[in-house]
């Protein structure tokens, strides 16, 4: 149990300082941290395609950070925004922070089986018979292409409309459009 | 008590995506914010000395097409991972589209910094 | 965009085949070992942005060109939904049934092809996730060399 609070505490300094830190590489950097330890805590918490996930996930995000914005305006927005502002929005996160620890201590200790507590609960059924309903060994994929296939169905939507509205953002045919006024 | 440690780290996120006032710490607040959530959900289907839910050809007895007991009894949920998959990789696609917006903003303005957004009226 | 030095691009072209047959073997055992569409789909987009990183963006434009990309893209999204309504039509009037896996029903499990239509399920996310992600990732490239190289004259 103490290599999770090992990794959360490496995750909460690396946080700590992607956001506080002025320079932009670093706190990128920071970013790719975080990612890994969030793959290593899905190691240890017996989720290995999530973690495979995770993985490149964040590399391939890392790339798209550092090839956008450095090299542009680098760093260093300097000044304070207003005093009060910051002070009133610290105050207000810290007393959600206080409310919602209170919440987290009546839910079940971490580490008991929720789903064993309930009989008619889902996951037992899938796990007692993924294998013989699905033919997959893998309880994951069987959950994800066969009991839930609706999810996947719409998350291929929205990674589809994302990237087409990131595609129509970064055309450059506008440019041609706004030249034709001046002759 | 890890419960506890991951709200802080969604928190922290949320000030970051709040208070600062530079668009690429707004887009790095939002990650990490998504990070914590999604470590949250897989924290939940944890059992302690459990295993991947992942079946073994040793564990199943295809004569009478059933999965042995031990291991209905020791695996983790494998419901909140399936839905924690689909979500990773849909954070992906929004920080391209986040991105690609900073960019068209950052051409625009020429900075990126968002007081100085709202005063230029382009 | 030119590419790299001349070391990074050779071993670049020996490491790039390995990434793209650790992916195909991530999409393609989904069903029997951790992985799955998403993680293969992921992977494979990798190599290729490795690619583009080494040799420079002519290379990569000459090998895979970005309308052959978002046809790829578009064939693996209706390659999904093609499979999902032929549930629909061949058995039950059930959307989304795994249809193969009634039919051949006994005893096949832990080997490569069984689990009805879960690997072709597998290959239709993990082309359409590798699409998308190279196409992005390639366009915020672009951009980003013709608006420093506009700025600059």
């Amino acid at each position: 149990m103490y290599i999770f609070y090992a990794l959360l505490v490496f995750m909460i300094i690396a946080a700590i300082i992607a956001i506080e830190t002025k320079n932009l590489l670093s706190a990128v950097i920071c970013i790719g941290a975080l990612g890994f330890g969030a793959s290593l805590m899905f190691l240890f918490l017996r989720a290995p395609d999530i973690a495979i996930t995770q993985i490149v996930v964040e590399v391939l995000g890392l790339i798209i950070l550092i090839r956008s914005t450095i090299s542009r305006d680098l760093t260093f927005i300097s000044g304070d925004k207003e005093f009060f502002g910051t002070v009133v929005s610290v105050v207000i996160i810290f007393v959600i922070f206080l409310a919602g620890v209170k919440v987290f201590e009546t839910l079940p200790d971490f580490g008991t089986a929720v789903f064993a507590q309930v009989p008619e609960a889902a996951s037992q059924t899938y796990i007692k018979e993924g294998l013989q309903s699905t033919g997959a060994a893998n309880i994951v994929s069987s959950v994800i292409l066969d009991y839930r296939a609706y999810d996947t169905l719409g998350e291929a939507t929205v990674l589809f409309t994302s990237i087409i509205g990131a595609t129509v953002l970064l055309r450059k045919k506008a440019k041609k459009l706004l030249e034709e006024p001046d002759l | 008590m890890p419960y506890a440690l991951c709200f802080l780290l969604f928190m922290l996120g949320l000030y970051c995506a709040v208070v600062k006032k530079n668009m690429v710490k707004i887009v790095i607040g939002i990650m990490v914010m998504e990070y914590a959530v999604n470590l949250f959900l897989v924290m939940l289907g944890f059992r302690v000395g459990g295993i991947a839910p992942i079946i073994d050809r040793a564990q199943y007895d295809p004569v009478m097409r059933q999965v042995a007991a031990g291991f209905v009894s020791s695996s983790v949920d494998p419901l909140p991972q399936a839905l924690v998959l689909t979500s990773i990789v849909i954070s992906l696609g929004s920080l391209a589209l986040m991105i690609s917006i900073c960019i068209r903003t950052y051409e625009k303005y020429g900075t990126f910094d968002i007081t100085q957004i709202r005063r230029l009226k382009g | 965009m030119k590419g790299m030095t001349i070391i990074v691009k050779t071993i670049s072209s020996w490491v790039k085949m390995l990434i793209v047959l650790f992916g195909i073997y991530i999409i393609l055992f989904g069903h029997l070992t951790p992985g799955g569409g998403f993680a293969g789909g992921v992977i494979l987009a990798s190599s290729y942005v490795l690619l583009m990183l080494a040799f420079g963006k002519e290379f990569v434009q000459k090998d895979l060109p970005l309308a052959l990309d978002s046809k790829l893209d578009c064939l693996g999204a209706l390659l999904f939904a093609v499979i999902a309504v032929l549930g629909l039509v061949l058995t039950d009037r059930i959307f989304f049934t795994n249809y193969l896996y009634q039919e051949y029903l006994p005893g096949k499990e832990f080997e490569l092809i069984s689990a009805g239509t879960i690997p072709f399920s597998n290959i239709a996310i993990g082309l359409k996730v590798g699409a998308s992600l190279f196409l992005v990732i390639f366009l915020l490239s672009t951009f980003r060399r013709e608006t420093s190289a506009n700025t600059k004259e």
